[in-house]
C-alpha cells in the first residue's frame, strides 16, 4: 500500500496504463501546459494536475495538448478509439459536456450498437464535477444524471484515492466508453491505495463503508463523506447505518443496496444533482419497486434544490445536501413506526 | 480625429477604473474573502474601452470569463459589480452569478459568461436582431485568442455572415489561452483576423495596448456595420493580460522579466498618458487629479461590498423561472 492523494492516484495510474500498453493516449487541454509558450512544454501541466509528468515520459504523439475545442477532443477520442488507440480525454470542467455533446452521447456512445455489435470504443472520458469551490452555475454541476440515463456508456465515480485507482484501471483496460467523474473537491484527499499494478475494481460493485441494521444510506462522490459522518454521529447514539458507496452508477449494483434494504426496511440516497429524473430518483424507485414488502418507511433522495448552481458561498452551502440535512433524513425515515 | 478634453478625460478615467478595479480584486482575492474563480482584466483595459466609448445603451456586447472590464466599460455600476463579486444580495445578479456572470441586460452587456466561445453565436442573435430593427445598432462578441478555437465561433462567424448580422467580432489576442500558447493553439500563422476573413468578413488589425489605436480602428469597423446590409465585421487587437489566467495561476509559463517587461512597454495607461502629455492635449496633474478620485470610488465600492446584505438560504430558490 501506498500512501497518495486522489489526484496523484489519477495520474499514476494512467501513467502505469500507459506504460503497460502503447495504444493508450491522453488529450486534452492544458495537459501538458505551457505549450508554445516561453516556459515551454510542461510549465505548468493541468489545472488540476491530474497529468503531471506524462509528456516528459511519454511524448507529443501520446499526450496530445489540444485547443480550446471540447466537441473535436471527445470526437477525436470516438475516433481514436475505433481506429485501434485506447483514449483518454479529459474535460476540464464536467459543465463543459454541454459543448461537446454530441460527440458523447449520439457518436461515442452509440456506435457498437448501432453497428450491429462490429465495433469496440475503449475511450475514457475523465471530467472534474462538482460543486464547493464557489465556481457558480457553469463550473460546479454534477453531470452523472444526464450521462447515466445515457445506454452505451459506463459512469464512474470514484470516492477515495484507492477508487480512483481501482476504477480508473478497469476503465482504461474496458473495450466500452467510460466516463470518469473525479470530484475536484476530492482531489486533495489522501488515502492508502493498492500498489499491486494490475489492481482493479470491477464496476457495478459498491462498497459497504459502514454497517448497521436500522438504516440504509447510499451516495458517492464528495457526499459519501458526508453520509459517513452522519453514521459516526448515529452510531454513538445506537443508531446504526449501512453506508454504501455505489462507484459506478451505470452499471448499478441493484444487489447490495436492495439486500441492505432488506435488512434496515429504512432508505435514503444523497445525490448532488438536481432531483428531477435524478440518480436518487432512479434508487428510490428501484428500492420502492424491489424491496417494496421491507419498507417501514418512504424511500428517500436528497437532493439540491431544482436550481443552477449558485455563486456566493452562502447559497451553494445552502444548496447542497449537507450533514445536517442527511442527519435529518435519517432521523425522519427513523420516525416512521 | 482629435478627442475632446472631456472625451479624453472620460476614456481615461474608465481605463483607470478597470485597472483599480482589478489591481485592489487582485489584493482582496489573495486575502481569502473573495470566493470563486476569478479572472482578472488587467493590461487589457485599452481594447474595452477603445471598443465601448463608441457604444450607446442601445448596442450590445456580449462578454467572456474576463468580464469586468467589458461591464465597466459598456456602464455596469461599479458598486453593484464589487458587491456581486463579494457574494453579495446587493450585487448586480444578486450573488448569484459572481465575476463570470455579470450582466445588466439595460446596459447592453449581456453577460460574461463561464463557457469558453458561448458569447459569440449570442451575438450573432443579437446582431440578427440589430438588423431587423434597422437603426443602426450593433452587437459586440469578445473572444480571447483560445476561444477563436471553438467550434462555436466558427459556426457564429458563418452564420453572421450569411445572415448579414450587425455583429462584430472582437479577438483579444494577449497570447495565451490558460497555461497555452497562442503559436501552438492558433493554426492560421500567428493571426486570427485572417481565420475571420477566410469565413467572408472584412476585418481590421489594432495595437491593444495603445486606446487610440483601438478606438481609431473601431471607428472604422462601427462606420462599416453600422450600414445596413453591409453584415458583420471582425477585428483583432494585440493585447496584455497582466496577471495570471485566473488569481493564483503562478505563470510559470511566462519568460524572464517578461511581467515587468509588459507592464513597463504595454501598459495602455502609460501609453495613454504619454500621448497626451506629449501632445499637450491633457496635463499630469488633470490626470493624477482622476488617478485620486477613481482610488476613492473603487474604495468606496469595496467599502459598500463589505457591508452589503448577504443572501439567505431562501435566495437559492428565487430567480429560475419567471412563472412556475
Ligand atoms: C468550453 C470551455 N472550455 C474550457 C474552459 C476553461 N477555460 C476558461 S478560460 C480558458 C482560456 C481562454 O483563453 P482565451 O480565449 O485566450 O481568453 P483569455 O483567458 O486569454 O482572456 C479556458 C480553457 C471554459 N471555461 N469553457
Ligand atoms: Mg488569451
Amino acid at each position: 500500500m501506498a500512501k497518495m492523494m486522489y489526484r496523484e492516484a489519477v495520474v499514476s495510474t494512467i501513467a502505469e496504463e500507459m506504460a503497460r500498453d502503447e495504444n493508450v493516449v491522453c488529450l486534452g487541454e492544458d495537459i501538458v501546459g505551457g505549450m508554445g509558450t516561453p516556459g515551454g512544454p510542461e510549465a505548468i501541466g493541468g489545472i488540476w494536475s491530474t497529468s503531471t509528468g506524462l509528456f516528459g515520459k511519454f511524448g507529443a504523439d501520446r499526450v496530445i495538448d489540444t485547443p480550446i475545442s471540447e466537441s473535436a477532443i471527445m470526437g477525436a477520442a470516438a475516433g481514436l478509439a475505433l481506429s485501434g488507440k485506447r483514449p483518454i480525454a479529459e474535460l476540464m470542467f464536467a459543465d463543459f459536456i454541454g459543448v461537446s455533446l454530441d460527440q458523447i452521447w449520439n457518436q461515442l456512445a452509440k456506435f457498437r450498437y448501432m453497428f450491429g455489435g462490429k465495433t469496440k470504443c475503449p475511450a475514457v472520458i475523465r471530467m472534474a464535477y462538482g460543486a464547493g469551490y464557489n465556481a457558480a452555475a457553469q463550473h460546479s454541476q454534477a453531470v452523472h444524471q444526464i450521462l447515466t440515463g445515457m445506454p452505451g456508456l459506463k459512469v464512474v465515480m470514484p470516492s477515495t484515492p484507492d477508487d480512483v485507482k481501482g476504477l480508473l484501471r478497469t476503465a482504461i483496460r474496458d473495450d466500452d466508453p467510460v466516463i470518469f467523474l473525479e470530484h475536484k473537491a476530492l482531489y486533495g484527499m489522501k488515502g492508502e491505495v493498492s500498489d499491486d499494478p494490475d489492481y482493479m475494481i470491477p464496476f457495478g460493485h459498491a462498497r459497504l463503508t459502514r454497517a448497521g441494521q436500522d438504516v440504509t444510506i447510499v451516495s458517492t462522490g464528495l457526499l459519501l463523506g458526508f453520509c459517513e459522518a452522519v453514521a459516526d454521529k448515529l452510531a454513538a447514539e445506537g443508531i446504526g447505518c449501512d453506508v454504501i458507496d455505489l462507484r459506478t452508477t451505470s452499471p448499478l449494483d441493484e444487489e447490495t443496496i436492495l439486500d441492505s434494504v432488506e435488512v434496515t426496511g429504512r432508505f435514503i440516497v444523497v445525490d448532488e444533482a438536481p432531483p428531477r429524473c435524478s440518480l436518487g430518483a432512479d434508487i428510490c424507485a428501484l428500492v420502492a419497486e424491489k424491496a417494496f414488502a421491507s419498507l417501514k418507511a418512504p424511500p428517500l433522495s436528497i437532493n439540491p434544490p431544482h436550481t443552477p448552481v449558485p455563486f456566493a458561498r452562502e447559497l451553494e452551502t445552502a444548496y447542497l445536501p449537507s450533514v445536517d440535512k442527511i442527519e435529518a433524513a435519517v432521523r425522519k425515515v427513523l420516525s416512521y413506526r | 480625429m482629435q478627442l475632446s478634453r472631456d472625451a479624453l478625460l472620460r476614456a481615461y478615467r474608465q481605463m483607470k477604473v478597470i485597472r483599480e478595479f482589478e489591481e485592489r480584486l487582485h489584493v482582496d482575492i489573495q486575502t481569502g474573502e473573495i470566493a470563486g474563480f476569478t479572472h482578472l482584466y488587467c493590461g487589457q483595459e485599452a481594447v474595452a474601452v477603445g471598443v465601448c466609448e463608441h457604444l450607446s445603451v442601445e448596442d450590445k456586447i456580449v462578454s467572456t470569463h474576463r468580464g469586468h472590464g467589458h461591464c465597466l466599460a459598456k456602464g455596469c455600476d461599479v458598486n453593484g459589480m464589487m458587491k456581486e463579486i463579494w457574494g453579495s444580495r446587493e450585487g448586480l445578479c444578486k450573488g448569484k452569478g459572481g465575476s463570470m456572470h455579470i450582466a445588466d441586460i439595460d446596459k447592453g452587456m449581456l453577460g460574461a459568461n463561464g463557457i469558453v466561445g458561448a458569447g459569440s453565436p449570442i451575438a450573432v442573435g443579437a446582431g440578427i436582431a440589430c438588423k431587423i430593427d434597422g437603426k443602426g445598432h450593433v452587437a459586440i462578441t469578445f473572444s480571447g485568442d483560445g476561444a477563436c478555437n471553438q467550434g462555436t465561433t466558427f459556426e457564429a462567424m458563418n452564420m453572421a455572415v450569411v445572415t448579414k448580422a450587425a455583429t462584430i467580432f472582437v479577438f483579444e489576442n494577449n497570447h495565451y489561452s490558460e497555461h497555452t500558447g497562442f503559436e501552438y493553439a492558433v493554426g492560421t500563422n500567428k493571426d486570427i483576423a485572417s481565420r475571420a476573413e477566410a469565413f467572408g468578413m472584412k476585418v481590421w488589425r489594432g495595437d491593444g495596448t495603445d486606446f487610440f489605436s483601438v478606438f481609431e480602428t473601431m471607428r472604422e469597423v462601427l462606420e462599416y456595420v453600422r450600414v445596413p446590409g453591409n453584415g458583420p465585421a471582425a477585428v483583432e487587437f494585440d493585447t496584455e493580460r497582466f496577471f495570471g489566467h485566473f488569481e493564483g495561476d503562478p505563470q510559470r509559463y511566462r519568460g524572464p522579466g517578461e511581467l515587468d517587461r509588459i507592464r513597463e512597454m504595454r501598459d495602455c495607461l502609460k501609453n495613454f498618458r504619454k500621448s497626451v502629455t506629449d501632445a499637450k492635449l491633457l496635463t499630469h496633474e488633470d490626470l493624477d487629479a482622476l488617478d485620486a478620485e477613481v482610488l476613492e470610488a473603487i474604495e468606496e465600492s469595496v467599502r459598500q461590498a463589505k457591508a452589503a446584505d448577504r443572501p439567505t438560504a431562501e435566495d437559492v430558490l428565487t430567480d429560475v423561472y419567471i412563472s412556475y
